[in-house]
């Protein structure tokens, strides 16, 4: 009893702060990259995408063990995941935990699929990425058969999430096929009970009220091409003999008086064109009622794909463009206007949250098959979207088979197998130790089309280029403009605007 | 304040009773009834003149503070506890003054003397009597964990007696660190209960020389985690004093980062009572001085979609930004208002200031409007 009594006094004595020190004022690395962000910063990034923004030399400073116990960095390297105390931190689990987190968007595999049930169209836009053929040729439509066996293949994909998406052409020309496509999953979901999120993708000039009263009660999205003022969305999208702005303007305004008006989305595609207006851009979105908008990078499936000098003077341009418009649009959230800049935000969501990130072009694991697939009017599948492009100019190396083909050897076969060794960039020559890589991604249909090696080759990418400025850019502002930039990042992250009390 | 402790003399009272009021106060007693003697209990402010066979106390101060259907602890010796106010939403069953912990500013300092069983028996016969439509219970210390199993099968008690109260634990969380405990937890797992543990620092060395043990960080850490992992329901707690401001924007942070599934964060005043006077040195620091990292980091954390709240601040001290996190937090029985509140116009929305506290700040002072606006 004195014993006890002996030790609980000892134990209610209160010790000094120095007492709690269980380490050695020695530490251990945790692993970690870096990345120059400005003439006089450097940020370090630690396995799971936490970061700090540091002055130039303090990697090597860490790593040469010259960082002081006494130094207040010494307690956020620690806090912070990127020294340990001992050689094996207390809280490795916790990392643990925090890295599955990261790449959980791999526990659900294939979620969006994507149907192109008609290849016909009734534009003609010099950008479009797929060889359109008349309205008129229904012999390019997806048969029922085709169909169904797609449908088929999407309720094997384990995940209990699954986007169906329609795709042409113009899908809408072939209305018939995406109700059946709709009610068939909808028939088979009564056993598989998925939860299933329908997109029709339209030029949203072919609308009628069926096809209206179709989409409302099955709760289908409509998304659709923006691409800025009338000039420029008629220069890019000619239809013969009518004024595509109008008409796809009136189709946005009727689709969101008939479904609702979160239910219709926009995407803009970035021309040589387009890079001249960016503000104008993002003016003619606000105008018409978005708050969100996509400065899409210059896709170069439509481009002259193997002339390298050419993407590369059009990638440098499309980052002046994608900087003039993340500014303005940056100076309006300051303004108290809340508009997003939704790639941005995919990669401010890498890096301000610990959460997974699933956007098939931007991933490791990249996002083919992994997250994405395409059944090809003709039924042949595709491991993306770009694929099916990369096909239509006579490429078939990410066609992954056909939709009567078992499911096995379409999303676990050879093709599979072999994409597998160009598509996590930890592994990725030029990727492995890059400061950037948990935000980034692999992205070996691009590398084949533009450099005809699926690993690819970083010092020439434009994929690499684009990227690697636009998150040192974002890195950038955050350093030198600090809190209030990252409040606005922290608002699109979250989908808030800022509320301010009182 | 209110009183939930009060004497008189013993008469005919066998053992410890407890008993639940059957009236009001009527004539300057109240009748009370307990089931384990099967006998009505008289409660009375005055001395009778003759002596009785009844079970009585008498010559008790006041009975003000006691109203029907409350339940009482009535001590041979006279002491009569009040363990169950009907009228209030901030009843706890208290499991015990000793603590694994020794936080150093603890407002309630643990002792060293072995109290579980007394209270256990106490607790088991109160669930029991506790109206089955309360719809809030509270269960503190000391350590409430430290019942070990019989903490397992108290909330088994809960969950049968009282399948609908909502029921707040009060725990440091540490010996959630071991994983079979928790699995033991997840059994009696119910939607209605929520785990409120703190944590102060996000540096190791800190938190654990806030609470003066080492090794709590991690143990509360991935007591966290293990609870997260089977679904318990979980409120994170940081008390704000002189050795927590500093790093407030940092723990937020990683709060964010590694703690994602907290339902609730609470931004605690300190209550300086207890421990907190006797470290009064090394925590008392004026909220008017910590501010600017109280706003970083419950605006940073209301933006990343957390639930934020501040409880035991007064609003005068803080930024009207800020207003609307604030809670009345403080329990009814030791809630008071300062004199220079009378004339505050916030006064209806503040929660006030402890009773216990030795200290207030120096910058408690009427809010007023002016024009519809309201400024300092």
């Amino acid at each position: 009893m004195q014993m006890e009594n002996k030790i609980a006094k000892e134990f209610r004595k209160f010790k000094p702060f120095d007492f709690y020190q269980t380490g050695t004022e020695k530490y251990y690395l945790l692993p970690f990259r870096f990345h120059q962000i400005n003439s006089e910063k450097e940020v370090i990034v630690n396995e799971v995408g936490d970061f700090l923004i540091v002055p130039i030399g303090t990697a090597r400073r860490i790593a040469e063990k010259e960082i002081e116990y006494e130094e207040s960095l010494f307690i956020d390297l620690v806090t912070n995941f990127f020294i340990s105390e001992k050689p094996i931190p207390d809280l490795i689990d916790v990392l643990a935990t925090r890295y599955r987190t990261k790449k959980s968007f791999l526990d659900d595999f294939t979620a969006l699929h994507i149907f192109v049930v008609s290849l016909r169209c009734n534009h003609s836009c010099h950008y479009c990425q797929v060889s359109r053929v008349s309205e008129n040729r229904q012999d390019f439509d997806m048969s029922v058969e085709n169909l169904k066996h797609a449908i088929e293949h999407m309720f094997r994909s384990p995940s209990a999430a699954v986007t169906m998406e329609f795709q042409g052409g113009e899908p809408l020309l072939a209305f018939e096929k995406i109700k059946f496509g709709v009610e068939y999953a909808k028939l088979l979901n009564k056993k598989y009970q998925k939860e299933i999120t329908f997109v029709i993708c339209t030029n949203a000039t072919v609308f009628t009220q069926e096809i209206f009263d179709f989409c409302y009660y099955h709760e289908i999205r409509i998304s659709t091409s923006l691409d800025g003022p009338e000039f420029l969305h008629n220069a890019n999208r000619p239809k013969l003999g009518t004024k595509s702005y109008e008409m796809v303007i009136d189709g946005i305004n009727t689709a969101r008086a008939e479904l609702g008006h979160d239910m219709v989305s926009a995407l803009m595609t970035t021309t040589a064109l387009s890079l001249n207006y960016p503000i104008e851009i993002i003016e003619n979105y606000i105008e018409n009622g978005f708050d969100h908008i996509f400065l899409r990078p210059i896709s170069p499936y439509g481009f002259a794909l193997k002339n390298q000098k050419k993407n590369h003077y059009h990638t440098r341009k499309y980052l002046d463009f994608y900087k003039k418009g993340l500014d303005y649009i940056i100076q309006l959230n300051k303004e108290g206007h809340f508009i997003v800049e939704d790639y941005t935000t995919i990669i401010l969501k890498k890096i301000l949250t610990p959460f997974p990130v699933s956007y098939v072009d931007l991933q490791s694991p990249a996002g083919i098959i992994n997250n994405v697939v395409v059944y090809n009017y003709d039924g042949h599948v595709y491991a993306s979207d770009e694929s099916r492009m990369l096909a239509e100019s006579g490429d078939f190396t990410f066609r992954i088979g056909h939709v009567k083909d078992d499911y096995k050897s379409l999303f676990y076969g050879e093709k599979a197998r072999y994409f597998a060794n160009f598509w996590s960039n930890e592994s990725l020559a030029g990727c492995s130790d890059c400061g950037f890589q948990t935000y980034c991604g692999a992205d070996p249909v691009f590398h084949h089309a533009s450099q005809s090696d699926l690993e690819g080759y970083r010092p020439t990418s434009d994929f690499c280029l684009k990227n690697m400025e636009i998150i040192r850019h974002i890195f950038d502002l955050i350093d030198k403009e600090g809190k209030q930039v990252l409040s606005i990042f922290n608002s699109w992250v979250n989908n808030r605007p800022i509320i301010k009390a009182l | 304040m209110i009183q939930l402790k009060t004497r008189g003399f013993a008469v005919n009272i066998p053992e410890k009773l407890l008993a639940i009021v059957l009236t009001d106060v009527q004539d300057n007693e109240i009748v009370c009834f307990s089931s384990s003697i099967n006998l009505e209990i008289v409660l009375s402010t005055r001395i009778p003149t003759s002596s009785s066979t009844k079970c009585m106390v008498v010559g008790i101060p006041s009975l003000m503070h006691l109203s029907k259907g409350d339940i009482v602890l009535i001590d041979p010796n006279g002491t009569i506890n009040t363990l169950f106010r009907k009228q209030s939403f901030h009843n706890s069953l208290f499991i015990t003054d000793r603590c694994n912990s020794n936080c150093l500013m603890c407002s309630q300092p643990p002792k060293n003397f072995d109290d579980l069983d007394h209270h256990f028996k106490i607790n088991t016969e109160l669930i029991s009597l506790l109206p089955k439509t309360i719809k809030e219970l509270g269960i503190t210390g000391g350590e409430p964990t430290l019942l070990g199993r019989r903490f397992i099968t108290l909330l088994e008690q809960i969950n049968l007696e009282l399948p609908t109260t909502n029921i707040h634990i009060l725990t440091n969380g540490r010996v959630f660190a071991w994983k079979n405990v928790v699995e033991k937890l997840q059994r009696v797992e119910n939607k209605r209960t929520v785990y409120g543990i703190p944590l102060y620092s996000d540096y190791y060395q800190q938190h654990d020389y806030i609470v003066q043990v080492k090794g709590a960080f991690r143990q509360t850490i991935l007591g966290f985690h293990n609870m997260a992992r089977y679904g318990l329901r979980l409120e994170l707690r940081i008390v704000l004093h002189l050795q927590s401001y500093k790093r407030l924007p940092s723990l937020s942070k990683y709060i964010y980062k590694n703690l994602p599934f907290v339902e609730h964060v609470a931004f605690m005043g300190l209550e300086h009572t207890g421990y907190a006077i006797k470290n009064n040195d090394i925590l008392w620091i004026d909220p008017k001085e910590y501010a600017d990292e109280l706003e970083e980091s419950i605006m940073f954390l209301d933006t990343m979609g957390l639930t934020v709240s501040i409880y035991n601040l007064q609003l005068c001290l803080l930024k009207p930004s800020l207003w609307k996190f604030a809670r009345k937090s403080i329990s009814d029985w030791k809630q008071k208002y300062l004199d220079e509140c009378v004339n505050c116009a916030l006064l209806s929305n503040c929660g006030g200031v402890f009773t216990t506290s030795k200290v207030h700040s120096n910058y408690i002072k009427a809010v007023t409007t002016i024009a519809g606006q309201i400024k300092e």
